[in-house]
């Protein structure tokens, strides 16, 4: 991939306008399955051109809010709004601006790679020839164009995520999630990943939140957001987190805010 | 590398929007359906089974009288064949369900649910798709029985066409109705044990039912009641260009009373929602 020598009057990535609306606002959401509560009180904004880290251990809810913001389960209390869209009101429009990266693998293991791409693209209503086109175009940009007639099922774990990425772009979404995408990857299917993502944030202006619980995937230049036992801790720019609370890095921070006795495999 | 697109804030779909989302999921179930070479041979063969075997067998014990629509004395082949592929249908809108079973499980129902199209509709697109499996299934079982002496008259393969839609609607949103009760894929079995058993025994699928009424009178009306003996019955008058008003009536309001039960199910504020974490914890 060439990119434009880095002129700074020329730079073309849209700075995030402090007025504009966020591309994700999460306000006030709670959540609970019969008894036990999932989801406190959570409330949290993801900017456009931002990487937000929603950093938690297993079971801290990541996986709930991101099944509320795609709509899966009804939300119970609070407000999920997609670029001003209200998810409960109008998920239509508010879908149509998201993309997102479950945790578990939902590609059809038996179909190749272009026909998982265009049935998705068909579920979005994207015409035929449209969709091919645009198909093409992402399973080049991931290196995949002579595996596009395959089964998915010969693909390794980080091709299969790389298409599950590609797929989620494929109706040009302004927002992404993506759900623990790196778990059971190696390292360096790992980075291709990372650096994949990081590159649509600063190229293309998409906001991303990111949910992990592997701390060395997140950078100085990223939001964050604390996620523990359904709680928000902490929030705002990584470097303002990690120094309130004393620390000198995410890792230690998270220990501070959590109370965390054991560290959850900070690297591999 | 393109930069960012900005466009103004979408405003609903057009029917092209859904028209491809319809034909897309389409597509994609016949191909899924095409990838599963066993699963077509077995919806072939089981009702194959019952023609070539069955019914020769039991052609002798089983005198049928004339009655409509048949206007002759008729082999018990060709009076079970509707029943046959009526069974087609009840199989294939089982086997969909227990698909949404393990795709709820497995995370790829998401894919479907996570499309800005409205949930209903993509439900129901999913319902013609597995109804359109169902009919390659009985058109492929009804070449084979034409040479079993299974000949209506030729316009009747193009008269059972709707009935066979409407049938298969209604097998289908019967299916993912009980599929959205379902919370795991072993508890499949029990659906083949008091769905798929009594549904089919308990029908005109195998037998006319005033001889079901000479042997009990309370099976006859629970025969009656029985959606899938309408389901057998308007396939039945339909294969010769008949249709049968009653079974009619009751197969399109089982068909809108299932179908909404299902959507209602698969609503997120509602059905699914009380079910707790789908797949993967946190």
């Amino acid at each position: 991939m060439t990119s434009p020598a880095p002129i700074a009057e020329q730079r073309e990535t849209p700075r995030p306008d402090p007025a504009a609306v966020p591309a994700l606002s999460i306000d006030g959401v709670s959540h609970a399955y019969g008894e036990r509560r999932a989801l406190m009180e959570v409330s949290f904004n993801v900017q456009p051109a931002s990487f937000t880290a929603l950093l938690g251990l297993n079971g801290a809810g990541k996986s709930t809010l991101f099944s509320l913001i795609t709509r899966l389960f009804g939300i119970q209390s609070g407000r999920v709004g997609i670029f001003g869209h209200d998810i409960s009101k109008s998920p239509g429009e508010a879908l149509r601006l998201l993309g997102v990266v479950f945790q578990p693998r939902t590609l059809d293991l038996d179909l190749s790679l272009t026909q998982n791409l265009l049935y998705h693209a068909a579920l979005h209503g994207i015409s035929r020839g449209e969709a091919r086109a645009r198909s093409a175009e992402l399973l080049d940009r991931i290196g995949l164009t002579e595996r596009g007639g395959s089964k998915v099922r010969d693909l390794s774990g980080g091709q299969m995520r790389r298409l599950e990425i590609a797929r989620a772009l494929l109706h040009r979404p302004r927002l992404l999630l993506l759900d623990e995408p790196t778990v059971g990857l190696d390292v360096k299917a790992r980075a291709d990943i990372i650096s994949h993502v990081r590159q649509l944030v600063s190229e293309q202006g998409i906001g991303v939140l990111w949910a992990t619980h592997l701390f060395d995937e997140i950078v100085a230049g990223d939001d964050l957001v604390v996620l523990h036992q359904g709680k928000v801790l902490a929030q705002g720019p990584m470097s303002r987190v990690v120094a309130e609370a004393g620390a000198q890095d995410v890792n230690t921070a998270f220990m501070r805010l959590t109370g965390a006795q054991t560290l959850p495999g900070g690297g591999a | 590398m393109s930069s960012i697109t900005t466009r103004e804030a979408p405003r609903g779909f057009s029917a092209a929007e859904y028209m491809t989302c319809l034909t897309g999921i389409v597509w994609r179930e016949g191909l899924r359906f095409l990838h599963q070479r066993e699963r077509f041979v077995s919806a072939l063969v089981r009702p194959l089974v019952w023609l070539f075997i069955f019914a020769a067998g039991f052609r002798q014990v089983l005198g049928i009288s004339i009655i409509p629509p048949y206007e002759t004395y008729i082999l018990y082949e060709v009076f079970i064949a509707p029943g046959l592929m009526a069974m087609i249908q009840l199989f294939n809108g089982m086997q969909s369900s227990l698909s949404m079973v393990y795709d709820r499980e497995m995370g790829n129902m998401r894919t479907l649910l996570v499309s800005p199209l409205p949930r209903g509709y993509l439900l129901f697109s999913k319902l013609l798709a597995g109804t359109a499996v169902s009919l390659l299934q009985v058109y492929a079982f009804l070449l084979i029985a034409w040479f079993w002496d299974i000949t209506p008259p030729p316009i009747g393969y193009l008269t059972v066409l709707p009935a066979l839609i409407l049938s298969g609607l209604m097998l289908g949103s019967l299916g993912m109705l009980i599929s959205s009760g379902i919370k795991q894929l072993e508890n499949f079995a029990g659906v083949m044990n008091f769905v798929i058993f009594p549904m089919f025994f308990a029908s005109s699928a195998l037998y006319p039912l005033w001889r079901v009424q000479e042997g009990s009178p309370y099976l006859y009306y629970l025969c009656e009641a029985n959606p899938f003996t309408h389901a057998v019955e308007l396939i039945r008058f339909a294969f010769y260009g008949q249709i049968n008003w009653i079974s009619l009536a009751v197969v399109a309001t089982c068909t809108i009373v299932f179908m909404i039960g299902a959507i209602y199910a698969y609503d997120p504020s509602r059905g699914l929602a009380r079910r707790g974490p789908a797949g993967g914890e946190g």
